[in-house]
């Protein structure tokens, strides 16, 4: 028997089983523990960012270490305006206001640092991760006088279905950008930006607009995040790790295609909270060897095996596979 | 008339002159050759006219406009296309996608995707590619990933096409082929301003030549006239003859 066959292959079964994932995502909470409702918030939490960082840097090439700022921005936005003691507004213009301000504060850092190149732009954005951490801190302890704040309680279920209904804006605005002008903007400018300026791409226009769109759904994960965490100061909320993480989780799942930050996402978060559980003193060092051979052997990531995996099952569907793949270029 | 014209052209790297003073014009219609000896700046020339560089001094006006103060993009979309020296092209990327950004952004209005994806694949089959469209350009060879530089460029939809050594580093049959091109485009109304080393291909289609000599225009005139200029024999000319080539 030919075990292709189970491989979904056409769009029609892919949309059969996005309707049943999203049926299962939606009615999840209903029948699950607290734990997992709330694992699964944090695996949609890192997808929002392995995404959205992928939205800006896997095309552009842009190396953009700002996730922890465009995030912290969201998560002190929270801290602010909907605190333990009275909050000042409800929690979806709390989310509003967040992805706001990331979006604003990700426009002017662009105009300042996007005509930097390699990593002169990396280093930037993480120096603008601990500049937002001392300069807030700094702030709260000379003028409003407080280390921290308590934030208000929200339930895991809520918080559960407003990421994932983030996750589901992030992916669809990931995947229309792909599919859009701005998307081949992108491309060319990773491609050689010289070239693409001297083919009428207005350069600098694309990447502020672009970063500035992937910095809206970090900050929106971060204020949805931000009451989870019960008492944030600006160290926890502007710390570096979540640059880092999902930087990883994207190269890890694969950045030359949509699903692969996902599934980078998806698994990397999953393995990380189980593995901290099971062993909490080695789970560091399981991690980092894991990591290694994923990378070693996987140069295009968790993504990468999907079609290794096709070429090795069975000619035809390879064949066909190809086929598709062939002609979508012709097409788009 | 004068579609595009320089005056008093100047670009100063810290205290040289990369470009030093230079008049010049290209009218509608022409194929003008810039030839001269390595590190004469005529690829500076280029890179000034594209706005890839901005200027010492001087201007450049194209259709009687000022180019000076541009954006390599607007410059582009005012119908000033250009390939590079080194191709730059879009590696990762399939070829259809390489010329496809040329039409996609290169005019001036906004083009439908429908449109540009016609006009992508009508350039593509100009220079004979239309069986690579989906190869990534990576994978090509050089004289055709040239080719993919010309479409892209004549994606953009130009009155006037810049070509930066498009002949360097090919083959004579390839030579002649790119000839052909070049006479092809000139064909289709787009005037061609060139700088290429291939003295074939220099005197094969040009009606006029350039000569600069560290970054000042020594000569100008038809390719006659500049084959027998002394100054360029002594200067460009016979060193190439000493070189063998």
């Amino acid at each position: 028997m030919d075990i292709t066959r189970f491989i979904p292959t056409n769009r029609k079964l892919l949309l059969v089983g996005l309707l049943i994932l999203i049926i299962f995502l939606t009615t999840f909470p209903l029948y699950s523990k607290e734990y997992y409702i709330r694992l699964m918030a944090i695996i949609f939490m890192y997808i929002v960012l392995a995404v959205s960082w992928a939205m800006f840097s896997g095309p552009t090439g842009y190396m953009s270490l700002a996730p922890a700022a465009f995030f912290g921005v969201g998560v002190y936005t929270a801290a602010l305006l909907y605190q333990l003691k009275g909050p000042l507004l409800p929690l979806p213009a709390v989310i509003v206001v967040g992805s706001l301000a990331s979006f604003m504060l990700a426009f002017l850092t662009g105009l300042v640092t996007l005509r930097l190149k390699g990593i002169y732009f990396a280093i930037f954005t993480f120096g603008l991760v601990v500049f937002l951490k001392e300069l807030i801190n700094y702030l709260e302890i000379t003028v409003s006088k407080v280390g921290g704040r308590h934030i208000s309680y929200v339930s895991n279920t809520t918080v559960f279905y407003i990421l994932l209904g983030i996750c589901v804006a992030t992916l669809l605005t990931a995947y229309f950008i792909r599919r859009s002008r701005l998307g081949l903007a992108m491309q060319s400018i990773g491609g050689n930006e010289e070239a693409a300026a001297h083919m009428g791409v207005n350069t600098t226009r694309v990447k502020i607009l672009t970063f500035a769109i992937s910095a809206v759904f970090m900050g929106a994960a971060g204020a949805t995040t931000a009451p989870r965490l019960v008492y944030v100061d600006p160290g926890l909320a502007f710390n570096v790790t979540y640059s880092f993480i999902p930087i990883l989780m994207a190269v890890f799942g694969g950045m030359g295609t949509l699903y692969g930050p996902v599934i980078g996402a998806a698994v990397f978060a999953y393995t990380e909270i189980r593995l901290r559980q099971q062993y909490p003193y080695y789970y560091m060092l399981t991690w980092g060897i894991i990591l290694i051979i994923i990378i070693f052997f996987l140069p295009a990531g968790l993504a990468g095996l999907i079609p290794k995996l096709r070429d090795r099952l069975g000619g035809p569907i390879s064949k066909l596979w190809k086929g598709g793949k062939a002609e979508e270029h012709a097409h788009t | 008339m004068h579609i595009l014209e320089g005056h008093g052209v100047t670009k100063l790297f810290g205290g040289l002159a990369a470009v030093s003073n230079v008049d010049f014009h290209v009218d509608q219609g022409e194929i003008v050759g810039q030839i001269g000896p390595n590190g004469a700046g005529k690829t500076t020339l280029f890179n000034l006219i594209s706005a890839a560089l901005p200027f010492s001094s001087g201007e450049i006006r194209f259709k009687g406009q000022k180019l000076n103060g541009l954006k390599p993009n607007q410059i582009c979309q005012k119908g000033v296309a250009r390939t590079f020296q080194q191709t730059k092209i879009f590696a990762d990327m399939p070829v259809f996608q390489n010329v496809l950004v040329g039409a996609m952004f290169g005019t001036p209005t906004r083009i439908s995707a429908a449109d540009a994806n016609r006009e992508a694949s009508q350039k593509l089959e100009f220079v004979g590619l239309s069986a690579m469209s989906a190869t990534l350009v990576k994978d090509l060879t050089l004289v055709n990933q040239k080719r993919v530089e010309v479409a892209r460029a004549l994606a953009t939809k130009p009155e006037l096409l810049l070509l930066d050594e498009l002949m360097a580093g090919l083959n004579p049959a390839e030579v002649s082929e790119a000839m052909e091109l070049v006479r092809k485009i000139r064909d289709e109304g787009i005037t061609i301003f060139m700088v290429e080393h291939v003295m074939k291909a220099i005197m094969g289609i040009c009606g006029r030549v350039m000569v600069l000599h560290h970054g000042e225009k020594i000569a100008e005139g038809t390719p006659q006239e500049i084959s027998c200029n002394k100054q360029v024999i002594e200067i460009y000319l016979g060193e190439e003859a000493h070189a063998g080539s």
